[in-house]
């Protein structure tokens, strides 16, 4: 009780202080990753790990499974192959099953109430993640779990430290472990942090600093090197999903600036053509 | 509690700031657009030479001014290329860029509000973040018999923005253009124009950022690096305009032409 109402209050001299203090935790090296809108079997092979692992418990409930059109399934691949859901709706008569049909949104079975008691929150919604954390925060969340036998779900992650998410995809990625080396100065623990080549985190301890780094410990179904492509699938649908009209912004950007150029050199000759006299 | 209306920020406070935003500032804003109209018809444009052109002798045959030309056609085409411009920098931020790396669209849009969970780091859309700097930067215990509070520091960033309206008679100088403006004012402006841009970035990091001063050091040990600059950024922007009587007066200034040059 006592270290809850400390928490409770730190958390409000936070939040009464502005932005003061809110540096927080050190934020890891990330490994680089770049969304690809245009590479459509990148977003298909995304859907599909979406379909499969996420919305068991997350929902996308501003994205429409008919809109997956989008990337080039038809109507009937998508009803067979990846609405895999329905929901439990309230009836005079009592809770009926629904089935989802391909233009509902896509919406999870389980109830905000349940996923509360089980996760300690519900799981956030997914439909614009992406936009909240960018897509690099969202790759090398997915890939950096490792198991933790002091948390409550057996699993952590570097990026996001004490996470409630179990890693739901672990029999693809095989489960890795934290390896933590010690370092006298930052300036070697930042090398070290480098010469990983992979995620990892520099955190002052109390003599120097340490470096937490990932191992595999025992491999999945997939190769580090899969699973990393894989997780960039699923990250780019993330990101689709997040701003499905993305592409068809950017070609229309392209012909209206076409537009405006036109006009400007009109514009300008009309100016210049005035001003002749003033000069 | 008078603007919050409430004891905590709530519902009330929600209420009244968005009455603010969309009635009381959209009414101010027809009241400006008057004024700017009523102003451009009674003293005319400003030229780069900052001549005042109504001034001048008037042409024999029309009466009126010798340097000056019809707003229409001359600044209608002028302004359409303008806004042609302007058009095509704003599509190329709408088509391509709209989040801006989430200085336009922020990154916690994207969140439902909660409540219970406040941002780890909440910093204004960037073209307050000057003004946010140095209402940051006011410490809320000014004085011993003063209660604290954070109003000081609204009363600092509101001062900020409200000093603008006393240029014209802060502004001593005999000349309004730069171009015959002295190098003491010119000084002056680029202390401005620095502090203001470093202000803008001190707004949009952490105070942390710089980390703090040893905590051996006299007065300032242990406070935070950031937090001292912007202390002293602020009072060099008003230092431009509270000192403005005085260099302008003293500045050396050239000699203004009789016409307007081409």
């Amino acid at each position: 009780m006592k270290t809850k109402i400390a928490s409770f209050l730190a958390a409000a001299l936070v939040a009464f202080s502005g932005a003061a203090h809110a540096a927080g935790a050190p934020a890891p090296r990330m490994e680089r990753y770049a969304a690809d809108s245009r590479d459509v079997e990148s977003l298909q092979r995304g859907a599909r790990l979406f379909v499969n692992y996420c919305l068991n418990c997350h929902s996308a409930k501003y994205m429409r499974y008919n809109r997956l059109t989008d990337i080039g399934l038809t109507e009937s691949q998508i009803a067979d192959n990846l609405i895999l859901t329905g929901r439990f709706e309230d009836t005079p008569a009592g809770p009926a099953f629904a089935a989802t049909k391909p233009g509902d949104t896509m919406q999870v079975a389980m109830r905000p109430a349940d996923a509360k008691t089980w996760f300690g929150a519900p799981p956030p919604d997914l439909s614009v993640e992406a936009r909240v954390r960018g897509t690099e925060w969202l790759y090398n969340y997915l890939i950096s779990f490792y198991r933790d036998d002091k948390s409550a779900t057996g699993w952590n992650n570097l990026v996001f430290p004490n996470v409630g998410m179990p890693h739901v995809l672990w029999e693809l990625s095989g489960v890795s472990r934290l390896d933590v080396a010690a370092h006298p100065t930052r300036a070697t623990a930042e090398a070290a942090a480098i010469g990983a080549k992979a995620i990892a985190l520099v955190e002052p301890a109390k003599d120097g600093y340490t470096v937490k780094t990932l191992a595999l410990q025992d491999a999945g179904s997939m190769t580090p090197a899969e699973y990393r492509k894989a997780m960039g699938d699923l990250v780019n649908f993330l990101d689709y999903v997040a701003e499905p009209a993305k592409n068809t912004r950017r070609t229309l950007g392209v012909v209206v600036l076409i537009f405006l150029g036109v006009l400007f050199a009109f514009a300008y000759w009309l100016k210049r053509e005035y001003w002749k006299e003033v000069h | 509690m008078w603007i919050r209306g409430d004891y905590t920020i709530s519902d009330i406070t929600l209420n009244r700031f968005f009455a603010f935003h969309v009635i009381a500032l959209p009414l101010v804003l027809i009241g400006l657009v008057a004024a700017h109209l009523t102003a451009l018809h009674e003293t005319g444009s400003n030229n780069p030479d900052g001549i005042e052109i109504k001034k001048q002798p008037k042409d024999p045959k029309t009466g009126l001014p010798l340097d000056g030309i019809n707003s229409h056609p001359y600044y209608t085409v002028k302004d359409i290329v303008g806004v042609v411009v302007f058009l095509a920098v704003f599509s190329v931020i709408v088509f391509f860029m709209p989040e801006m790396g989430g200085y336009f669209l922020e990154y916690n849009n994207f969140i439902p509000a909660d409540p219970l969970k406040t941002p780890e780091h909440i910093a204004p859309v960037w073209y307050f973040t000057p003004f946010y700097a140095m209402l940051r930067a006011v410490p809320s215990s000014i004085a011993p018999f003063l209660p604290a509070t954070q109003f000081y520091g609204v009363v600092v960033m509101g001062a900020a923005v409200m000093i603008l309206f006393a240029l014209p008679w802060l502004d001593r100088g005999d000349v309004k253009s730069i171009r015959y403006r002295g190098t003491l004012y010119k000084a002056w402006l680029a202390a401005f124009v620095v502090s203001f841009v470093l202000l803008g970035y001190l707004g949009v990091v952490p105070v942390t950022v710089w980390g703090q001063f040893p905590a051996s050091w006299p007065v300032l040990g242990g406070a935070d690096v950031a937090t001292v600059a912007s202390r002293i950024l602020t009072v060099v922007y008003f230092l431009f305009f509270l000192l403005m009587p005085w260099y302008t007066a003293r500045d050396k200034t050239k000699p203004v032409p009789a016409r307007v040059t081409s």
